[in-house]
């Protein structure tokens, strides 16, 4: 697969009658997708989101808007998705279940979908004792798979939980988190099954330093054909230096990096580990393309953000498609999705 | 005595299976003295042996069977329909590091389940808050623990 030929020409028609993203319209055109996590200002100014959206845009599809990850506090989720789209960039709007019960999630996927957000990211989320506030109440009122269904319903059947009607449902493009790095492995594409079954449509996965376990789990997808009912984003991202990816695999959960990456970085001469972090960052994007049914790649880069163009252009992933072409970001609340009767 | 139980996981179900029979064989006669009457009866045992086995967190709608008989709301973030993306390369979990992770637990036993293994997969609606704390084969019985809200549509009606 590549960027300049898509495996399908037009297939616009395909389409779902709900307007679509960009990020949806380059993934059912068949090229490779990629999207990138924005680093959510400690801030009340809105040019501190624009900065960082500025640099992500046009080597990307859609920008990541975390939800508190690693429950440290940042600019709200929300918020962020709605500066973005207010300037025209593609959102995904990330949900984490911690901080919110259902009737605060449902609210706010409401006014996001009203903002013009059409990518949902549904997450559990870090544990409150991951981030910097550790005494906080945690809320997991709904879990992923819940929240992702629930905003399913809100789609496709135009309600609230409640059953209360909504007069014009959101017109979600509805996403999860998957991890194919941490046990149990086994059960892992078969949990990924059950999030599609929900209502997923395209997966990020968490970071991936492990192809050989990414390759495995893959087989796994597409034996169960998993593949072809939801477009799967693989993580990828640069580590700074060997103390850096020795911090992320003890101290962020979720994040595995094998002996042999941080080994190769220590190996690097000093003052050249950044370089060898990024080498291997592309090295991984370029494997990646190569495994059948992955569908795209998800750039995270804590406090690096400079390098994310770098590595998406010397990954050969440039230009990117359906550069913001048109505001197609600001139409969608003037087009309801039809109420599906069932 | 928990690792006991959870290292003979098809002991457990098979005992839920019998209990289960009971409890809608004894159903008429409880429903003659009264749900609530009895319920008052059965909550401090039901509590101290479901407490005592599976280390059950009262939430009243008690899906244990499908989920490798390892209590959900044991895990952390309540998590009921499957692990978070936090379980540590041993298994263990995120937030706390001494306890295996409920849904490696859950995973590993349903194998070994023959009779409620494969239910697993099934999609587990969000939990009513309401029902904590009241007696899960009570509810049971009465059925509101398989309430789920109004607007919320079982799975298979989706597709």
């Amino acid at each position: 697969m590549s960027v300049d030929a898509p495996s399908q020409s037009d297939n616009h028609n395909e389409l779902p009658t709900r307007t679509s993203g960009r990020l949806e319209r380059v993934l059912r055109s068949g090229r490779f997708a990629v999207t990138a996590e924005l680093n959510p200002p400690d801030s009340a100014d809105p040019q501190d989101v624009y900065d960082a959206a500025v640099v992500l845009s046009s080597v990307c599809d859609a920008i990541n808007a975390t939800d508190a990850s690693g429950a440290n506090c940042h600019m709200s989720s929300v918020a962020i998705c709605a500066l973005l789209t207010r300037a025209g960039y593609e959102p995904v709007f990330q949900v984490s279940c911690r901080d919110r019960n259902r009737i605060a999630i449902q609210g706010d996927l409401l006014g996001a979908a009203a903002m013009g957000v059409h990518n949902v990211l549904c997450l559990t989320g870090d544990d409150v004792t991951a981030g910097d506030q550790p005494q906080a109440k945690r809320v997991f009122d709904l879990d992923s798979t819940q929240l992702l269904h629930t905003a399913r319903i809100m789609r496709d059947s135009g309600v609230f939980l409640s059953g209360r009607k909504l007069t014009v449902p959101p017109p979600f493009f509805l996403g999860a988190a998957a991890n194919p790095f941490v046990p149990p492995f086994d059960w892992r594409p078969v949990h990924l099954g059950k999030k599609i079954a929900a209502g997923a449509e395209f997966i990020q996965t968490q970071y991936c330093f492990d192809l050989p376990r990414l390759r495995t789990f893959m087989q796994s997808v597409r034996d169960q054909g998993l593949h072809e009912q939801a477009f799967i984003l693989v993580g990828v991202g640069p580590l700074r230096s060997a103390g850096a990816a020795e911090f992320m695999r003890t101290k962020v959960p979720g994040v595995w990096i094998p002996d042999e990456v941080v080994d190769r970085l220590k190996g690097a001469p000093k003052g050249k580990q950044r370089a060898e972090g990024k080498r291997i960052c592309i090295e991984i994007i370029q494997q990646v393309r190569e495994i059948a049914g992955v569908a795209g790649i998800h750039v995270m880069a804590y406090r690096q953000e400079e390098l994310v163009a770098e590595i998406i252009e010397e990954s050969g992933l440039l230009p990117r498609p359906f550069r913001a072409d048109v505001p197609h970001a600001t139409r969608a609340r003037h087009i309801p999705r039809p109420h599906h009767t069932r | 005595m928990q690792g006991y139980f959870h290292s003979h996981p098809h002991l457990l179900e098979k005992a839920y299976q019998l209990a289960e029979r009971a409890a809608w064989a004894l159903n008429p006669m409880v429903k003659k003295i009264g749900y609530a009457r009895v319920e008052r009866v059965i909550k401090g045992p039901e509590d101290v042996v479901k407490g005592w086995v599976f280390g059950c967190h009262r939430c009243g709608q008690c899906v244990l069977h499908s989920t490798g008989m390892s209590c959900p709301m044991g895990c952390p973030k309540n998590l009921r329909n499957g692990p978070c993306g936090g379980v540590r390369p041993n298994g263990h979990c995120e937030v706390k590091p001494e306890m295996r992770c409920v849904w490696v637990v859950a995973y590993e036993s349903s194998l070994q389940m023959p009779i409620y293994g494969h239910e697993l997969i099934e999609i587990q609606p969000p939990v009513d808050r309401r029902l904590e704390d009241t007696s899960a084969w009570i509810n049971m019985l009465t059925g509101v623990d398989k309430q789920t809200p109004p607007g919320w549509i079982p799975l298979e009606a989706v597709k």
